[in-house]
């Protein structure tokens, strides 16, 4: 039957999976991916940054974790925040507010109620949001995707980054590790932050600790206090292995 | 034809950014204009015999007609009037490109398309006609709005879905319409307007706080 093959692209070669198959008699006209097609639009210039998405509940600090990484990072790595937060404009404020990014490396992305869907099911606002920011500035090292708040299933696609931190805080209960989902469990870097809250809030850090160990096995946790550590220490560190690798 | 493939393209999970667009019921919604189910029916049916013709008109001719995708588009701008609803547009065909050339061998556009013609190109390349195309986006009009309504207002979501399944016919109606003219030059396609939509878009696209992109 007349139908069109796009075979023989060379990214990076056809799938292990692909088999090949034949096609009968009565079949309708149709046409196939090539499976060796890197379906994606290559970005402008080849350049490629390192992406990074911050996900975590409401109120856990993530706004507050990108600020201090811009403070840390901005000055040793061509930078750019791509922020999803319910309200359009609310997180780029805080960010332009507090001068730690200039306005054309920020941009803000509507999820029409939906955090979740916006970072893991149709990611296609925020990698057009990512690509306008390349396009934008030229190549960058870094781009931080930080969700709207949500709950504790929330998680990125690996469509849209390569790495993701989830952000959980002490406030919010020392039981929450012990809850998993799939933020706490299979996120690359656990933050557990505000940490200078536990004695005032009962929250035990050792239970955390020990009930993050036990979710996320060899995967990294970190404790955190902004209000004593303005440059997050140790979240920065751990991005700048990532860049460097 | 494949009915399973024209389900794949008006499957509401497709990731082409639909989810973030309420197509101009936050608008309405804020301005008091749509508070119910009842106003809601009006809504849906306002948008599909305006907005809903016209996307179909030129998803239809785009599917029909590949040599014209820059003319159609020219079209698609020249009948919407307002700048937010044309980058809403724009945005939305971007994002059904994106998500086609993981589906089908898409050929290259050339540029930004709007999301008619963008739904016409994928309607082809999966091997669907005019009359799919059109089908496909008089369902899309009134299913996005209408996700919106769910989450805006809190509408029950049967009661949202029953809506949906009376205007079926509607849809049929306004696509089949739609088809049977996608070979008219683009002048003379359809080009029904609705000023209030335009007029709202405006207003959304300068608020402050809003939760949908348009």
């Amino acid at each position: 039957m007349p139908h069109d093959h796009a075979h023989g692209g060379a990214w990076p070669r056809p799938s292990d999976n692909y088999v090949p198959h034949v096609h009968g008699p009565d079949e309708p006209p149709h046409s196939h991916p090539d499976p060796g097609v890197d379906p994606h639009q290559p970005l402008a210039g080849g350049a490629r940054a390192l992406r990074v998405g911050i996900g975590g509940p409401v109120g856990s600090g993530k706004t507050a974790l990108v600020a201090a990484l811009c403070r840390a990072l901005g000055t040793e790595l061509r930078l750019a925040v791509v922020t999803n937060d319910i309200y359009t404009t609310e997180d780029a404020d805080f960010l332009l507010r507090n001068g730690v990014l200039p306005a054309e490396r920020i941009r803000a992305v509507e999820t029409g109620c939906c955090p979740h869907t916006a970072i893991r099911d149709d990611i296609s606002a925020n990698l057009d949001a990512v690509e306008e920011l390349e396009e934008a500035l030229g190549p960058l090292d870094l781009v931080l995707v930080e969700s709207g708040g949500d709950n504790l299933t929330a998680t990125f696609s690996k469509g849209l980054i390569d790495r993701q931190i989830f952000v959980v805080d002490v406030a919010g209960g020392d039981k929450v590790p012990r809850k998993g989902g799939p933020g706490v469990t299979a996120a690359d870097l656990l933050v557990i932050n505000k940490t200078d809250l536990a004695p005032l809030v009962g929250a035990d850090l050792s239970v955390m600790e020990r009930d993050a160990k036990a979710r996320r096995g060899d995967l990294p946790t970190v404790f955190l206090s902004l209000v004593e550590d303005r440059a997050a220490g140790p979240v920065a560190e751990w991005i700048r292995e990532l860049v460097r690798l | 034809m494949s009915l399973a493939t024209l389900l794949v393209l008006a499957d509401g999970r497709l990731p082409a950014g639909g989810h973030a667009h309420s197509g101009g019921l936050e608008a309405q919604v804020a301005a008091g204009r749509v508070g119910d189910l009842d106003d809601l029916a009006g809504f849906l049916r306002g948008k599909l015999r305006t907005s809903g013709l016209v996307a179909a008109a030129f998803a239809a001719a785009a599917c029909r007609r590949p040599g014209e995708w820059a003319a159609l588009d020219d079209g698609i701008d020249a009948r919407t009037p307002s700048p937010a609803l044309r980058k809403a547009s724009r945005a939305q065909g971007r994002a059904l490109l994106r998500a086609g050339r993981a589906m089908w061998p898409l050929p290259s556009v050339g540029r930004e398309a709007h999301q008619p013609t963008a739904l016409g190109i994928l309607a082809r390349a999966g091997g669907l006609g005019p009359g799919e195309a059109a089908v496909a986006a008089a369902h899309g009009v009134i299913t996005g709005a209408a996700s919106a309504a769910v989450r805006l207002l809190g509408l029950d979501p049967y009661a949202v879905h029953g809506l949906i399944a009376r205007l079926a016919p509607d849809c049929d109606r306004i696509a089949t319409e739609a088809a049977r003219r996608a070979d008219e030059p683009v002048d003379d396609l359809p080009a029904a307007g609705a000023p209030l939509l335009d007029i709202g878009a405006e207003h959304h696209a300068t608020w402050e706080v809003r939760l949908f992109a348009s």
